[in-house]
């Protein structure tokens, strides 16, 4: 069972009382108005769905009940780290060890997947 | 039929009346009707609200705060689930306070189940992930968190007791699902 630590529980729980809520630092556009159907689209629909770190919501629903954000990795689907609403990116220079072993994928181990 | 004259037509029906199940290891119960509350408040109205309910509201995870037959259990950074088992109106109390702050009464929303036994922690660990030894989940520790497929909040009274709340409408299934648990933790 996958372990969350939950900065406001400040705790580590269950994977089962967490709910992943999508891409984190997603700015709301100031001029909303404005802007055009194509970047209204990049904006509300368009995510990058990036293979490896990635910044996303999460929710301690079963818990707490508060949102945060988490830097997880999407192919080992380890929590590097995870932190209060509201604030800025870590830097993950600082988070990630150097020698953090390499995840062995099907596409490493087996074939290059073409 | 002139009997009905006069009569309370209107009996409640409490979720769970009478259920007592478990195992020699956990018995479990139902709980007295309480009323209750929940409370949410931005921190500077945690003082006023704790004097209006005669408690001190706790602002650490996992903690609570007793007095008298009321408790307040902290479940998230401004919110709390206030239960009093002498039934004492406590609208009106937070009410009185005279500070911000919201409060719903959801006396019969919930209802709970007592574990007691020496296989309480086993039994609740059926279908909650959380760990409930004694050195993390002391007396007095309390927590919102899943039973099986139902939400629950978890209150340890004492070492060896436990009060689980639930919605009414999952009565049936906590209960059950807790009376399976319990047979299996004696073993």
């Amino acid at each position: 069972m996958l372990l969350i630590y939950c900065p406001y529980c400040e705790e580590e729980r269950s994977e089962l009382e967490f709910r992943q809520a999508g891409d984190a630092h997603i700015a709301r556009p100031t001029n909303i108005t404005e802007l055009t159907d194509e970047e209204f689209e990049a904006f509300f629909f368009l995510r990058d769905n990036v293979k490896g770190l990635t910044y996303e919501r999460w929710r301690h629903l079963n818990g707490c009940g508060r949102f945060f954000n988490a830097a997880r990795d999407t192919v080992s689907d380890k929590f590097v780290t995870t932190y209060k609403a509201g604030l800025p990116k870590p830097d993950i220079s600082t988070l990630r060890p150097a020698t953090e072993a390499t995840v062995e994928t099907y596409e490493a181990t087996e074939s290059n997947a073409k | 039929m002139a009997d009905l004259i006069g009569a309370d037509l209107a009996t409640r029906t409490l979720p769970l009346s009478g259920f007592h199940g478990g195992s020699g290891a956990a018995s479990l119960s139902a709980a007295a009707p309480a009323t209750r509350l929940s409370l949410r408040a931005k921190p500077d109205a945690v003082a006023a609200l704790s004097l209006a309910l005669g408690l001190s509201l706790p602002t650490r995870p996992k903690t609570s705060a007793s007095s008298h037959g009321r408790h307040a259990l902290w479940l998230g950074p401004d919110e709390w689930l206030v239960i009093d088992e002498n039934g004492a109106d406590m609208m009106g109390a937070v009410a009185s306070s005279g500070t911000l702050h919201s409060a719903t009464d959801i006396s019969h929303r919930n209802t709970a189940v007592i574990v007691k036994g020496r296989g309480a922690e086993v039994a609740i660990n059926g279908g909650c992930p959380q760990d409930l030894s004694l050195g993390i989940f002391p007396v007095g520790a309390c927590s919102r968190t899943v039973l099986g497929k139902a939400e629950v909040v978890l209150f340890r009274t004492a070492e060896d007791t436990f009060r689980v709340e639930c919605w009414r409408s999952f009565a049936p299934y906590v209960s059950g699902l807790l009376n399976e648990a319990a047979e299996d933790a004696g073993n």
